[in-house]
């Protein structure tokens, strides 16, 4: 929600990024308040995972210019799992396996690194048994999923929903979602966006990277913007998705290309 | 690779100090003078020394095995030192007259020596450089008919037992190693559990390498009457040297009928340093006989130093429904090379062999498995498990797995299982997305890695193998 004198949670100005000698991110403005919900969308390669790793830190990545401020912060001179510590939470579009590490020992981990950051107390392995059971029936997620290797063997929606899950433990401030709907059911999806809505409060804030309306129509956005070549070319509200549904991205290049040959 | 990942597979060695002390040490070199010489100094009966030159013909007649994965220049054998000892020799059963410099060294790595140590409940022999300086709750092993010393005290004592069972398991000229070791091997431990007796606490013996030149040929044996049981623990480490120092062991296992035989290792010899200067060679021979019906013999190896590691830890199978078991961790850093696996060799019926094997490879390093299984013809319904992981830090090392396995006997059941993975950039940042730094990833990644292998070991020797990982692949991120 569009929230009065709320605050400034993330402010992005003229982010350039390259990957391996090539730049990806060719300038992108972009302002979050708390309370608010963003779309990303736009073709396939056009940038939008890359602009998500980078604001979560990935090494890869490298800002060649502009600045990120989070929370009053630069959020580029913060390691990533200081940015995650911080708030700052991305819900990978290919979440990695991690082969032998127990599901539950490695929540249990990331949780207690996140509290311990925030001053609370950490939860040994059966308190924390009992609130991971917890927040795995919100998401009507089998028990079973924590004896398993971290997303080994998960099927694609299932690994969506362990991103979920964490998302649920840790609470982040800002929420980077890429992609979260793909992959999903239709009823995981009503469950995943009721999970993802419950955990919206006017003090965070939630960005979410989505190729389909489908994911609106559960999580309503108060922004929608078009990712294409690296770049933000095009901002609305949640009709603007709509409209993508039935016209494509054609016309939204072309007219921003018109607008630049005119100003 | 990442600089995260750089930093925290490059931990200094901790064990690198050298103890001033003042030793006697052979000249350098090596011919049957310096064997007899070596025979002498211990007082050994005349069987022992012939038993020496016997191996020692042989050996001259042997060429240094090429057959494994592992390249280092050609090791000049007279340019070591066949024997060092320090000076003040303790006497053997008080610990208040070892050498106070020697009982710092050992505090300094952390073994007990003094029997009220805090490791209460292990009764430790410690062999330095050439020979064995104590060994603990002798006395109390003594009551329930357990002798715990060290091999040279063995042969002065129990003479007819070492004479019995010395060479059994690897003979003189089983390989060139082995056969050195025979001629010029110095002290070790040596551990007769009898019949009918369950020892009652962990043996363990630590082994040092503290003079530069001198090479280190320890031997054990180790012999569990019908129904007997012990679980034998041996720890390593050396000082930092720009040479490399040869170690070249023999262990042998006896097991009667019934009798089972758990033996742990923890190798954290120098590796030398990062550009691959100076560190351990390690080439030995350990093997175990099943001889008797539901024998057992476990070992469990956790491999982090030496710049070359050439182990196979074995298990002859000859005993009906024998038991031989080998889980390893295997971590070479740097321009480390370790070649090690195993060999089980089934006669007996019914045999059972396990192997669960785990490499981690990290900077230049090269980690090689090789094992053999060897099913004879009268092994009727022998049955082996193997399991070979390797797992790869960064992209500048290497792992291979080499099984040989051969079946003569058609009822037998051999399966084997192989993975490669890699810690890769990509899992370390989903770690850190959650907010757990590189440390604590790796860590994490590595322990859910050797965890089938951990569970294997003593719980003291785990939380220790676990840290020393830990220390050998942590350090500060970034
Ligand atoms: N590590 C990399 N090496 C080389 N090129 C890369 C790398 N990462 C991203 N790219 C390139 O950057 C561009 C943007 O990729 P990105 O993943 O951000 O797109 P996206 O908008 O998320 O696409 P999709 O909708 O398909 O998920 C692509 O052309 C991609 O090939
Ligand atoms: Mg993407």
């Amino acid at each position: 929600m569009i929230l009065q004198d709320s605050k400034t949670l993330l402010e992005v100005r003229g982010l350039r990024a390259t990957v391996n000698g090539t730049e990806i991110l060719k300038g992108i403005d972009f302002t979050v308040k708390a309370g608010e919900v963003h779309a990303i969308m736009g073709p396939n390669g056009s940038g939008k995972s890359t602009f998500a790793k980078v604001l979560a830190g990935h090494p890869a990545y490298v800002v060649t210019s502009g600045e990120v401020v989070y929370e009053g912060r630069d959020l580029l001179e913060l390691k990533p799992e200081e940015r995650a510590r911080a708030g700052v939470f991305l819900a990978f579009q290919y979440p990695i396996e991690i082969p032998g590490v127990a599901n539950s020992q490695f929540l249990r981990l990331t949780y207690n690194s996140v509290q311990r950051e925030r001053g609370n107390d950490e939860l040994d392995p059966l308190e924390f048994d009992d609130f991971v059971r917890e927040k795995m029936k919100l998401l009507e997620m089998n028990p079973e999923f924590l004896d398993r290797s971290v997303n080994e063997g998960f099927s694609g929606g299932e690994k969506k929903r362990n991103e979920i899950l964490q998302m649920a433990l840790l609470e982040p401030r800002l929420a980077v979602l890429d992609e979260t709907d793909s992959g999903l059911d239709i009823d995981a999806l009503r469950v995943i966006a009721g999970g993802i809505n419950q955990l919206s409060t006017k003090d965070n804030a939630t960005i979410l990277v989505t190729h389909y309306q489908r994911l609106l129509d559960y999580i309503v956005p108060d922004y929608v913007h078009v990712m294409d070549g690296g770049r933000i070319i095009k901002t609305g509200g949640k009709d603007l998705a709509v409209e993508l549904e039935t016209r494509g991205y054609d016309w939204v290049g072309e007219e921003f290309a018109a607008a630049r040959v005119t100003a | 690779m990442s600089t995260a990942l750089q930093n925290l597979v490059n931990q200094p060695y901790r064990h690198g100090f050298v103890t001033a002390i003042e030793s006697d040490v052979a000249p350098k070199g090596l011919n049957e003078d310096t064997i007899r010489m070596i025979s002498g100094k211990k007082n050994e009966p005349k069987w022992l020394l012939d038993f020496r030159l016997d191996a020692y013909r042989r050996w001259l007649k042997m060429e240094e095995p090429t057959w494994s994965s592992v390249k280092y220049p050609k090791v000049d054998f007279q340019a070591i030192s066949y024997y060092s000892a320090p000076k003040s020799k303790p006497k053997l059963d008080s610990m208040d007259q070892v050498d106070p410099e020697l009982l710092r060294t050992y505090e300094k790595l952390g073994v007990p020596m003094h029997e009220r140590a805090t490791l209460a409940g292990v009764a430790v022999d410690v062999i330095f450089d050439s020979v064995s300086v104590a060994t603990t709750y002798k006395a109390k092993l003594a009551e329930v008919g357990i002798i715990f010393c060290s091999i040279s005290e063995a042969v002065q004592l129990h003479p007819e037992l070492v004479r019995k069972y010395l060479g059994t398991v690897v003979p003189v000229g089983d390989n060139f190693f082995a056969a050195l070791n025979s001629a010029v091997f110095t002290d070790g431990s040596f551990c007769f559990i009898p019949k009918g007796v369950k020892c009652p606490m962990d043996l363990s013996t630590y082994f040092r390498i503290n003079t530069q030149d001198s090479g280190q040929f320890e031997r054990t044996l180790i012999i569990a009457e019908e129904g007997a049981s012990v679980s034998y623990l041996e720890g390593c480490t050396a000082p930092k040297f720009d040479t490399n120092q040869l170690h070249a062991a023999v262990v042998e296992l006896v097991a009667l009928d019934r009798a089972d035989i758990k033996y742990s290792t923890v190798q954290n010899w120098y590796a030398g340093d990062e550009n691959g200067v100076g560190g351990i060679y390690n080439f030995v021979t350990k093997r175990g006989l099943c001889k008797g019906v539901d024998s057992r013999i476990s070992w469990t190896q956790v491999e982090t130093g030496s710049a070359i590691t050439w182990k196979y830890p074995s298990c002859i199978l000859q005993g009906e429904n024998s038991i031989g078991e080998f889980y390893s961790v295997a971590l070479t850093n740097n321009h480390q090379q370790a070649d090690t696996g195993t060999k089980m060799v089934h006669i007996g019926r019914n045999t059972r062999s396990t192997i669960i094997s785990k490499g981690i490879s990290a900077g230049h390093s090269n980690n090689s498995y090789r094992g053999l299984v060897r099913i004879t013809p009268k092994a009727e319904g022998a049955r082996n498990y193997s399991q070979c992981d390797s797992m790869l830090i960064g992209d500048q090392c290497g792992a291979n797995t080499f099984p040989y396995i051969q079946v003569k006997n058609h009822s037998a059941t051999v399966e084997h299982e192989a993975s490669t993975s890699k810690i890769g950039e990509d899992q370390l940042f989903y770690f850190a997305q959650r907010g757990v730094g590189t440390e604590e990833a790796v860590s994490m990644i590595i322990n859910g890695f050797c965890k089938t292998v951990f569970q294997q070991l003593p719980m003291e020797f785990a939380v220790e193998a676990t840290k020393l990982l830990g220390l050998k692949l942590e350090g500060s991120v970034g």
